[in-house]
């Protein structure tokens, strides 16, 4: 297997989540330019143009271009596991001048910034295995003011979906503009504190547009959206119908005495994309 | 209303202003996000004169082409991360053109007030377009101390826009009246 090879599908796998939007996000957005009026339009507007210059420049459609994250799943028949995790973290150097991508990683402690996006932990890759002989990389860099309205509430059982629904609807609402909206709510219900974080994030990898199959969850991501909506905080936080382009819920059993929710906020840049590697080394990128 | 100005603004015209007024402008702006401002405010002299500017809150992603640096993306950062400087800031660099996101809070808005300022929203996110509009970058102030985002930037910018009047010089904002 050709490493340096590899390496290469791992920057144009970043190269395209930062610089292409997937069409499900495009799609809501285009949507949502034509319900709104006014500043709303404006700035719906003013990020479609964005989108559309950012993929004909190659240049990064946003400034923060994240902590870079993957998710990855390994099917348990690929020869080279041992190399994968190398491979993601030369790549995203090689990224880091090549795209080029903004140097996002600092030392809690020390300030100390490492100027190629890695670090302590970082990148931060999810491993999952599957069957079969394929690799599949998801790429979902995650932009900081967007992340930093996200929540764990350790709510009393006692208040029931009603009491997850109240908490998910008054968070967004105290976020406002902060974290760019129009943006994608990813709500992980139940496990622990840390699971349900997770399993919000998890929720983002999700396309706009496509609910929970489960029925019941389906009509609660729908309320959500139209509650989320109703504060007519809007594009930017200026005022506007589109607060959320979507609402993505997964679940988890809980303790008995615990219930947990995380809220996983991800801005209009739904930035995603995926890389399948075969097991002869042969990869493409989505 | 929609009006296209050339930096520096007038005081006069700042006054006109109003919250859900879309500005395009050309001229410098340079940026600053939290450390830049808490440096700023420290420092008895710095080498620029920012009231002639605009401050952009943002931390850039820029790429050394030769001997120039290029703009490759650029879009606002959360604001109210500089509430904690922003009035002093306002008052000891004579600024009267704030470009962010997401908005400010009361100290703030009561320091457009005193001297005449607005702060204008510029669409999150939008790095690319901002990057399209970025002329040259003139120049750029403490890279290696602060490294690349929290950087001094002093870029030349053309139409650079659409900008929101979001908190103008009359005490109104348009975050409250959402």
């Amino acid at each position: 297997m050709d490493s340096k090879d590899l390496e290469k599908g791992i920057v144009q796998l970043i190269k395209k989540a930062e610089t292409e939007l997937p069409k499900d996000v495009i799609a809501a957005l285009e949507k949502a330019f034509k319900v709104e009026i006014g500043v709303a339009k404006i700035q719906i507007g003013a990020i479609l143009e964005n989108i559309r210059l950012a993929k004909k420049t190659g240049h990064p459609m946003c400034q923060d271009t994240g902590i870079q994250t993957f998710f990855v799943e390994v099917g348990i028949d690929f020869p080279e596991i041992n190399k994968l995790k190398i491979i993601i973290t030369n790549g995203v150097k090689k990224a880091t001048k090549d795209i080029p991508i903004r140097p996002n990683t600092v030392d809690p402690f020390t300030g100390e910034n490492h100027k190629d996006n890695t670090g302590d932990n970082v990148p931060y890759i999810t491993w999952d295995f599957t069957d079969g002989s394929d690799v599949a990389i998801t790429a979902l860099p995650k932009g900081g003011g967007s992340e930093n309205m996200s929540k764990l509430g350790m709510l009393k059982p006692g208040v029931g979906i009603e009491g997850v629904k109240n908490f998910v609807v008054k968070e967004m609402i105290k976020a406002a503009g902060q974290p760019c909206p129009p943006t994608i709510v990813g709500i992980g219900i139940g496990g622990g504190a840390d699971l349900s974080l997770k399993l919000g994030k998890k929720a983002l990898l999700r396309p706009v547009g496509v609910r929970n199959k489960n029925k019941n969850i389906a009509k609660i991501e729908e309320e959500l959206i139209k509650r989320i909506n109703a504060s007519g905080i809007g594009p930017m936080g200026l005022g506007g119908k589109t607060t959320v382009l979507d609402v993505h819920i997964e679940k988890a059993h809980r303790h008995p005495a615990s219930l947990p929710v995380g809220l996983a906020v991800q801005c209009w840049a739904d930035r995603r994309a995926k890389m399948i590697i075969h097991k002869n080394g042969s990869w493409e990128v989505k | 209303m929609e009006y296209r100005f050339t930096l520096p603004i007038k005081s006069e015209d700042i006054k006109k202003l109003k919250v859900g007024d879309i500005l395009y402008v050309n001229g410098k702006i340079f940026t600053a996000r939290d450390e830049a401002h808490h440096f700023m405010l420290e420092k008895k002299s710095i080498p620029f004169d920012p009231s002639d500017m605009g401050l952009f809150h943002c931390g850039p992603l820029m790429k050394k082409v030769g001997d120039k640096w290029e703009v490759i993306s650029a879009g606002p950062t959360t604001s109210s991360r500089m509430e904690i400087f922003e009035d002093k800031f306002i008052e000891k660099f004579k600024i009267n053109l704030i470009i962010g996101k997401g908005g400010m809070g009361k100290n703030t808005q009561k320091a457009l007030q005193k001297y005449i300022c607005i702060y204008t929203s510029y669409t999150g996110g939008a790095g690319a377009l901002a990057a399209e509009k970025a002329e040259e970058v003139e120049n750029v102030f403490w890279l290696e101390k602060l490294g690349m985002p929290e950087a001094v930037w002093i870029m030349r910018v053309k139409e650079f826009g659409p900008l929101v009047v979001a908190m103008d010089s009359h005490g109104e904002s348009i975050y409250n009246s959402n």
